[in-house]
């Protein structure tokens, strides 16, 4: 079954056309990366899903619901579906570790103060952090941070998490840590996700399948293996790091 | 062929509002860039009212800026409002002193009351929380703006604007006349401090022409426009924040906005509510 349909989605910023007719189906349990260069409307496909951004063309469907003509009260339902991971941490600045962790939890649940403080030690040691709960975002360093932003995302169990750079900025072992904690909530919980990254190992290790975002559409999608063999030059390209090739680079 | 002064007329409007490039270049595009800003807060405005009464309500935030507003604001309320009422007291002294004669300034003690409450203490009250409050919303809404916090908040199930714009105009709705109040006290008492106490006017007739010529309506009338004047400042400061991108330069820009927005607004707004509010009941 499908999770998650997204059909002829388009979006522009003033003329900057961003997204222009991207196609995308993903399984539940299913973990999909997308790929593509900096700037290339990875962050906007992904702020479309959980309704941070409207579309000015398109259909996404979540579970077989159709979000994009949903009022605010109505995507606030769906949201509860989703947990997102931000590029920066986007954690709250005024606000504790454990607070920004369990944020969600009191949103989303009536669970006691007791429960959601147990819930947060449990999603932080998930992520490799320990009594880091009364510390303040700016006490962190942007790995830390980081972390504490996925425990955030976890912590209230969602059935689809997205992952805007999960590994960027983080040191490779965190890295791949934190490549395993994706796996681990996919195997253990079926959880359905999607992963931003331009991190070739980290893309090959998490997907179930890959999707290269190219000047507003998706040019090619297949399992790790199709991609590595693909003959498109500009995926070939990208998942080589080349800089000569179709691509331009500035 | 001579014109009538209709026609001349119509030919130079024709001239300043159709031909010049320049105009229609920039006339324009600022009367449209005007109007859209002021639908961008008006629909601000209207979906904060509507949330003012949904539940959930966010206590915990609306206390801590009741604090944040209304506490913190009072050294700075006190000392506007004491040199405000010392420099009223004086001026008031010099001007009966010179114009009435000798004897005459214990009946500057109304004037000083009527004036400071109905118009000096709000438009004071209103800049200096501008200039404290207004800005640090803008700083502190736009930061959250451009690192993603008010994505993340909408991502964790919390309305931004319930969150961050209603406890806002609530807590200024509220704090802003609670302040006024306190800075008529303050300000009538030091136009008390300078004419009985430093300049020996007679502290008796001073008391009884206060007493006796200010009317209840004089201070509740301050209290209106302080409470609407606390509305566009969390509006203005709100909706600044909303809309900053760009870095902290965004940031700085949005701060700047807010408060000549703010300020010129409580200045232009005070002169209609005083036109629109009955001198007395």
């Amino acid at each position: 079954m499908m999770m998650i349909r997204i059909i002829d989605l388009h979006k522009a910023f003033g003329p900057n056309k961003v997204l222009q007719g991207v196609n995308l189906e993903i399984k539940h349990g299913e973990t999909l990366v997308v790929i593509g260069q900096s700037g290339s409307g990875k962050s906007v496909l992904i702020k479309h899903l959980i309704g941070l951004l409207k579309p000015d063309k398109g259909e996404i469907y979540i579970d077989g619901v159709e979000i994009t003509h949903l009022s605010e009260e109505e995507l606030h339902k769906i949201t509860q579906k989703f947990g997102l991971l931000f590029q920066g941490g986007a954690l709250f600045d005024s606000m504790t570790v454990a607070q920004n962790v369990g944020f969600g939890l009191t949103r989303y649940t009536d669970y006691s103060p007791e429960k959601i403080n147990k819930i947060v030690k449990e999603s932080l040691a998930k992520v490799g952090l320990r009594d880091v709960e009364n510390l303040m975002p700016h006490e962190l360093s942007g790995g830390m941070k980081k972390r504490v932003g996925l425990a955030r995302a976890i912590a209230y169990n969602p059935e689809i998490i997205l992952y805007d750079e999960p590994s960027t900025g983080i040191d490779p072992i965190r890295a791949d840590a934190i490549n395993d904690l994706i796996n681990i909530m996919k195997r253990e919980m079926q959880v359905t996700s999607v992963v931003i990254t331009h991190d070739m190992v980290s893309a090959y290790k998490v997907a179930d399948r890959i999707a290269m975002l190219y000047q507003g559409k998706i040019i090619e999608i297949g399992t790790s293996e199709e991609i590595k063999r693909t003959e498109n030059p500009v995926v070939r390209q990208f998942i080589h790091g080349e800089a000569e090739g179709p691509i331009e680079n500035w | 062929m001579l014109l009538s002064g209709n026609m001349q007329d119509l030919l130079i409007w024709n001239t300043v509002l159709l031909k010049p490039k320049m105009f229609r270049r920039l006339g324009l595009p600022l009367f449209s860039f005007f109007f859209e800003q002021l639908g961008e807060i008006g629909l601000l405005a209207v979906r904060s009212f509507r949330n003012v009464f949904r539940k959930p309500w966010e206590k915990e935030i609306l206390v801590e800026q009741l604090e944040e507003i209304g506490v913190r604001s009072l050294p700075v309320v006190s000392l506007t409002a004491a040199f405000g009422g010392l420099v009223f007291g004086l001026q008031t002294y010099i001007g009966f002193h010179r114009y009435v004669g000798p004897g005459s300034e214990a009946f500057g003690g109304p004037i000083i009351s009527l004036g400071l409450s109905k118009e000096l203490i709000p438009i004071l009250v209103g800049l200096m929380v501008t200039g404290r409050v207004g800005s640090a919303m803008a700083a502190e809404i736009g930061t959250m703006k451009i690192t993603e916090q008010i994505d993340a908040l909408f991502s964790l199930g919390a309305d931004p604007n319930r969150y961050l714009v209603v406890p806002r105009i609530l807590a200024c709705l509220v704090m802003l006349p609670c302040l006024t109040l306190y800075g008529d006290i303050v300000g009538i008492a030091a136009g008390f401090v300078y004419n009985v106490l430093i300049m020996g006017v007679n502290r008796v007739i001073y008391l009884n022409n206060t007493l006796l010529y200010l009317e209840l309506w004089d201070v509740v009338s301050g209290l209106i426009k302080a409470s609407i004047f606390g509305i566009i400042i969390a509006l203005i400061g709100c909706w600044q924040g909303m809309r900053a991108e760009g870095g902290a330069e965004g940031v700085g820009r949005a701060t700047t906005k807010t408060v000549v927005i703010a300020s010129i607004s409580i200045l232009i707004v005070n002169f209609f509510l005083s036109k629109a509010l009955p001198a007395t009941l």
